[in-house]
Formats: C-alpha cells, sequence, structure tokens
C-alpha cells in the first residue's frame, strides 16, 4: 500500500505541470461489485472487479485522459470520485480530505466542486425541464452560489458562455441539436463554479463536424476558469488532442500512465501499443509505413480475471512470470533514471519503447 | 481455411469485371423522401454513384446525410410509407431493380445482395439461437434440411474464426460479446455468397482492437469472394484504412467523390476540407481544432442553392441561389483526374488555392 502510495507521488511529479498542488489524489481505488446467487438468502459467490487499486493525481488546471475499452472500468472511476458509488476501499483525496468517508453536510460541499458532464446528451438532460430549469437547478442544492433573484441572469450568463443564445432559458430539450444539448450539459456542469470536472465520453454520440466545437469549447471553458478535467474516453485522438497526461486503463487496472508525449510516442506496455496501432488515421499515405497489432480475442471478464498480469491472455510477450507475478505500476528498470521519455510508469514485466504512431 | 481459393482481386487494384459490361451496382440519380407530420423530408435528392465488383466504395458523411437511406433504397427496405423512391435508378448487373416485383427483390437479398448492420444485437433476433438465423438463409434460400442448415452454419461460424464453433451453434446473441456478434452479422451477409455487400457502419459499435479485427475479416473475405462492398461511416481513419474510392455525402447529395489517396491529399469541396481540419489526430497534437460552424440541415428545410452554403467560409452570391452540379475535377491544365468530382461553385479555388 505503502508504495504504491510512493509510485503515485512520482508519477504526478514526472508530469507535474510545474510544482504544483494535486487537486485530487486518487490512492488504490477499488471497487467490487458482489455477485450473490439465492432469492432470499442471498450469498456472495463472487465480484466483479470493476476497479481494482488504481492511484493517480490530478493537478489544477490539467486535463488526464482516461482510456481503455469499454468494460476496463473508465466509468466507474468516474462514479467513484463523484462519490455516487461507494469506493470497496483506497481512498480519494481532494485538497487533501478523504471525500470516500465524507456523509452529510461535507461531502455536499465538496460535491459542488466536483461536477460531471456525461456522455449522452439525449438522455441526461429531463425532457420535462426548460433548459433555464435545467441549469439553474444545482442553485436550487446550493443557494449560497447564486440568490433566488440572480438565478434567471446567471444561467443567461452560462448559455452566454457555451455559445447559445440567452433567449433560449425557456425551451426544452428536444428543440436542440445533439451538439447545443452537449453544451447545455457542459452549461449546468459549470454553475456552481467548480474546480473540477469529470467528462465521460462528452463528444462521442456527437457527428464529426460538431465533436470540434464542443472540443474546443471545454478547452476554452478551461482557461478562463482554471478547470482540471478528467477526460475520459475511448477516442484515442480526441484524448491526445485535450490531454496534458494520459491514464490507460485495462480491466480495472492502470496499465500506463505518463504525458501525452510519452504514451503516444514512447509506449512501453504492450496493451497500449496495441491500442494506439489499431487506431485507423484519417491518412491513407500514413497507413502504409504503420505496424498494425491485432490483438486476439476480447477483454477477459472483469469477475474472474486472469492471474499475473491481466493483459497475458492476449499479449504476445507473455511468459510464465506473468501468469505468476502481477506487475507494478513503475517505472521500467530498463530506463530507470534515464532521461527519455521512455522513464514513464508502465505495468508490464518487459516493459520497452516500441513507436506504433508515426512519428510526427 | 478450408475453403477452395477464389479469384484473388487484388485490393485497391482496378476493377477486373472486364467481362460483363457497366459495373456491378450503379445507382442513378436516386431520390427518396419521407413523409412527416411537418411536410416532406428530402433524404436522398439525386445521388449518383457504382461499385463494381472487388471494389470498395465509402460512403462518407454525417448522421441525417442520407448515406443509410441510399443503401437501404438499393437494399429494398425502406420503411415505406413514410419512405418512399421518388425518382432514379439502382442497376444491378444492368437490370433497374427498382421496377422489380417485390417477390424477385426478395430473392436478390441474400443470395445476390446483403447487408451488415450496425448494431447487431437489435439486428439479431434475441429468442433464436446464432446458428438457427444462420441456417434461415440456407433454409429459405435454398431449401436446406434443418440438418444441413446446421452443419452449414458451423462452417460459416468457422470462417469468420468464432472459436467452438461446433460448440456455440446453439448459443443465443447475447451469449457473445459485441466483437463475436460482428462476426456473426457478417457471416450472415456472407452465407450465399452475394455480389456485393452493403456495411452500415459495421464497427461503430465495437472498441478499437476489436473494430480492427472485424475490418480485417471483412477486406479478406471480400478479396477471397471478389465482392463488391459499399462501406457506410462516418470514421475519416477507418475510410482511410480499407476503401479504394469514396462518395462524400451531405444533405441528402454526393458532395465529393474521389480515389481514397486522392481525396485525403487534396479534397476538392470545403466541406471534406472541413470535415479533414476537424478531426484531432493520433500522430500529432495539433492546436486548436478547426471547427465547421453552425448544424447539418434540418431536411424539411434544406437551404436554397448549396445546401452546404450556411457553414461555408467560402460562400458566395451563387452558393446561395443556384445548386452546383458534380463538376468534373481536373488539374489546373486541364488533365482529367480520374474517379474525381466537387458538387462545389469554387471547387478550382479549393483544389488548387
Amino acid at each position: 500500500m505503502a508504495d504504491a502510495t510512493k509510485q503515485a507521488e512520482q508519477a504526478g511529479q514526472a508530469g507535474a505541470p510545474g510544482q504544483r498542488e494535486p487537486i485530487l489524489q486518487v490512492r488504490n481505488l477499488v471497487k467490487h461489485f458482489p455477485l450473490t446467487q439465492g432469492l432470499l438468502f442471498k450469498k456472495q459467490v463472487g465480484a466483479v472487479k470493476a476497479v481494482d487499486g488504481i492511484s493517480f493525481d490530478l493537478y489544477q488546471g490539467e486535463t488526464l485522459g482516461i482510456v481503455g475499452e469499454s468494460g476496463c472500468g473508465k466509468s466507474t472511476v468516474a462514479k467513484l470520485l463523484m462519490t455516487l458509488e461507494t469506493a470497496t476501499s483506497g481512498e480519494v483525496f481532494y485538497k487533501g480530505q478523504d471525500i470516500t468517508k465524507l456523509s452529510g453536510r461535507a461531502l455536499k460541499a465538496v460535491r459542488r466542486n466536483i461536477q460531471m458532464v456525461f456522455q449522452d446528451p439525449y438522455t441526461s438532460l429531463n425532457p420535462r425541464m426548460t433548459v433555464g430549469d435545467i441549469i439553474g437547478e444545482p442553485f436550487e442544492i446550493h443557494p449560497e452560489v447564486a440568490p433566488k433573484g440572480d438565478r434567471r441572469k446567471r444561467v443567461q450568463e452560462l448559455l452566454d458562455v457555451v455559445g447559445l443564445n440567452p433567449e433560449y432559458v425557456n425551451r426544452y430539450p428536444h428543440q436542440f441539436s445533439g451538439g447545443q444539448r452537449q453544451r447545455i450539459g457542459i452549461a449546468r456542469g459549470l454553475a456552481l463554479n467548480p474546480e473540477i470536472i469529470i467528462c465521460d465520453e462528452p463528444v462521442s454520440a456527437l457527428d464529426v463536424s460538431v465533436q470540434a466545437q464542443v472540443i474546443n469549447l471545454m478547452e476554452r471553458l478551461q482557461d478562463e476558469f482554471n478547470l482540471s478535467y478528467l477526460f475520459i474516453a475511448h477516442d484515442l485522438s480526441i484524448v491526445r488532442h485535450i490531454s496534458d497526461r494520459v491514464g490507460v486503463m485495462y480491466l480495472g487496472k492502470m496499465a500506463e500512465i505518463g504525458t501525452d508525449t510519452q504514451i503516444y510516442d514512447y509506449p512501453t506496455h504492450p496493451y497500449t501499443q496495441a491500442l494506439l496501432s489499431a487506431v485507423p488515421v484519417p491518412d491513407p499515405e500514413a497507413r502504409e509505413g504503420r505496424e498494425r497489432i491485432i490483438l486476439t480475442g476480447d477483454v477477459p471478464s472483469p469477475a474472474n480475471p486472469p492471474s499475473g498480469c491481466r493483459f497475458r491472455t492476449r499479449c504476445w510477450k507473455a511468459e510464465d512470470k506473468c501468469a505468476e507475478e502481477m506487475p507494478l505500476l513503475a517505472v521500467p528498470s530498463l530506463y530507470e533514471g534515464e532521461d527519455t521519455p521512455a522513464a514513464h510508469e508502465s505495468a508490464c514485466h518487459f516493459a520497452e519503447v516500441k513507436q506504433v504512431v508515426g512519428a510526427a | 481455411m478450408t475453403t477452395t481459393e477464389k479469384t484473388e482481386g487484388a485490393p485497391g487494384a482496378a476493377p477486373q469485371g472486364g467481362k460483363k459490361t457497366g459495373p456491378l451496382l450503379e445507382v442513378r440519380d436516386l431520390h427518396v423522401e419521407f413523409k412527416t407530420r411537418d411536410g416532406v423530408a428530402k433524404a436522398v435528392n439525386g445521388v449518383s454513384y457504382s461499385v463494381d465488383a472487388g471494389e470498395t466504395l465509402a460512403v462518407l458523411g454525417e448522421s441525417g446525410s442520407g448515406k443509410s437511406v441510399t443503401a437501404q433504397a438499393i437494399m429494398g427496405i425502406l420503411d415505406s410509407p413514410p419512405g418512399r423512391v421518388a425518382g432514379g435508378e439502382i442497376l444491378f448487373h444492368g437490370q433497374d431493380i427498382l421496377k422489380l416485383p417485390e417477390s424477385e427483390r426478395r430473392k436478390l437479398r441474400g443470395p445476390k445482395m446483403a447487408m451488415i448492420f450496425q448494431d447487431a444485437l437489435s439486428a439479431l433476433n434475441p429468442v433464436f439461437s446464432v446458428g438457427n438465423q444462420l441456417g434461415e438463409m440456407f433454409r429459405v434460400h435454398q431449401g436446406l434440411s434443418k440438418k444441413d442448415a446446421k452443419a452449414k452454419a458451423i462452417e460459416l461460424m468457422d470462417r469468420v474464426r468464432i472459436p467452438a464453433a461446433k460448440q456455440r451453434v446453439g448459443d443465443y446473441p447475447h451469449q457473445f460479446s459485441g466483437g463475436m456478434r460482428q462476426r456473426i452479422m457478417i457471416a450472415m451477409a456472407m452465407a450465399l455468397e452475394p455480389d456485393l455487400i452493403i456495411a452500415d457502419e459495421p464497427t461503430t459499435a465495437l472498441d478499437v482492437t476489436v473494430q480492427a479485427q472485424v475490418m480485417d475479416l471483412l477486406a479478406e473475405l471480400q478479396r477471397e469472394y471478389n465482392m463488391g462492398l459499399i462501406l457506410i461511416t462516418h470514421d475519416l481513419g477507418v475510410v482511410a484504412d480499407v476503401a479504394d474510392k469514396i462518395a462524400v455525402m451531405y444533405a441528402g447529395r454526393i458532395v465529393e467523390t474521389a480515389p481514397v489517396h486522392e481525396l485525403y491529399k487534396r479534397p476538392a469541396h470545403p466541406y471534406t476540407r472541413g470535415l479533414l481540419d476537424s478531426i484531432p489526430r493520433l500522430d500529432h497534437k495539433g492546436q486548436e481544432l478547426y471547427a465547421i460552424k453552425g448544424l447539418p440541415p434540418n431536411l424539411l428545410r434544406i437551404p436554397t442553392g448549396c445546401a452546404f452554403n450556411p457553414r461555408c467560409p467560402k460562400a458566395q452570391n451563387v452558393c446561395r441561389e443556384d445548386i452546383p452540379a458534380l463538376h468534373p475535377v481536373t488539374e489546373q491544365d486541364g488533365t482529367e483526374l480520374d474517379g474525381r468530382g466537387s458538387a462545389c461553385h469554387f471547387w478550382k479555388e479549393t483544389i488548387h488555392g
């Protein structure tokens, strides 16, 4: 436990922009969903290990991207940070305070500062509420942010900030397009002046030409309000574009974490390499020189993950050691103490740089 | 692999249907409209494209551009009413299939042309085993017995590399993972070795690692059977990987056609250029993304003139008045560029400027 914390601190230093304090520190976070059998006398027969001990830091004003395939636990991480789910074990420190242990008024105060933008702009807005009510609802819960008389004005300001016409306050969500709805979702997230916004696949439901608009908006807002983003997505190109640091998750564990250059140009974990090589690049010229690593099979069930390294069942480097020993998330010994971009944390026994994305 | 070797059409090479006259499929000036409570939505407004045997045509467009509706019209599975083919021809092996009676078209679907849908979970019937659904193709179209059809189904599942096909033939769709379900969809489309396959966003719902597996499989089978493939997608990355030629659609029209390399190097339509500029790239970290302003048009009220004009940085008065035809695109010295066209009044400036 203790050395995991130390490792995570090192990770923070490696990628920390300047000497800033982390605003959010996640330590050995675990979430197991119990699998039960029997109707009346439920007995636990196992657990889905959705998140199985991950640690990372989030700094003020930075964007940390989390990537991984479906089922790797990235959305569960989002829910845990929002305290929408209770962690099985582990800590989440917000400004030094462990929010997993909070309840009542203290929790409410913390939640004001951590807001969320959801994936699907069609289901995350209540169809029976006007836009004004949707964006203004956070003020009902936290009346100290905007006094009653001010609210309408504040809502209109927020609409203006996200690039919507302030006169739309009385419209309903169905009168807006997908991109506009996502802007409404972002305005709602901004309403309480939070410090951290957790974005769970915020643009994956949008059309290509609209995605760019929303991403640009999010980057502008980050500069304007000094927000920290935890940006969860499966689209690796978008994550690279928006993130300062990137964490790659596989089956509830962090496989590799580092700055965007470290991860994309000097990946050391085989899973990251495979993931990157599989992304189609919109340039037929570039595809010719690229090596594609095509993984076989599917992600194993998180209820029954492989022993040792979780990726070993699909890994081309796997040896006996991988089945026996779980690799720790640490700077690979090959690069230890060296000043190369390859010296970032990677949870693989045989971590070695392999460039899979055409150098730019 | 147990199957016999068939003609190996080299991917990307010129189509080799030299003996037959005309392409495998040719769509000419197709119009499709939908009657809605608020008026008539013109989903497809004069689309023309063609596919040869062994060739991959990618149809690229955003939601509402009419790319899927065109495919449904080709397959004859348009929801009608409210949908209606309002004009145009669809020539398959030189024959206008729009004029055929429904019973004849039904005989085409399966043995001659087949479709792969985006969402395999909702395209497969949850109450029948996959073996049953795969075998249905053989029972209905070839009159095989249940036993023979099952054997064929197992063979097919082997072809698309589903592990332990024999044991899994009785499993139900929910028992398979997303990638495996998509393989079953592919197997079903391939079952009767059709000449044309239409794949509508076949990998959109899949993770990247699985997406690569499925696209590879599709390309391999296409080569083996020398099929024509229409790949409908919004993903410029996927297109770059597999297509021979591309048709870009916007508001029910084709705005640009080009061979794949050409399109990415030198787009000749402002919409295509905007799309290419607005996607973040994996291989370099850019500055701010270029964003096409505004939204795709409402199909009930398509702007006059060029449908893209309200969003176009180059729009002039002529763009608001005249609908641009699909001009053939030429080099600056006038040499024609094979297969290239752009429906923009200012294509010259866009490609050469």
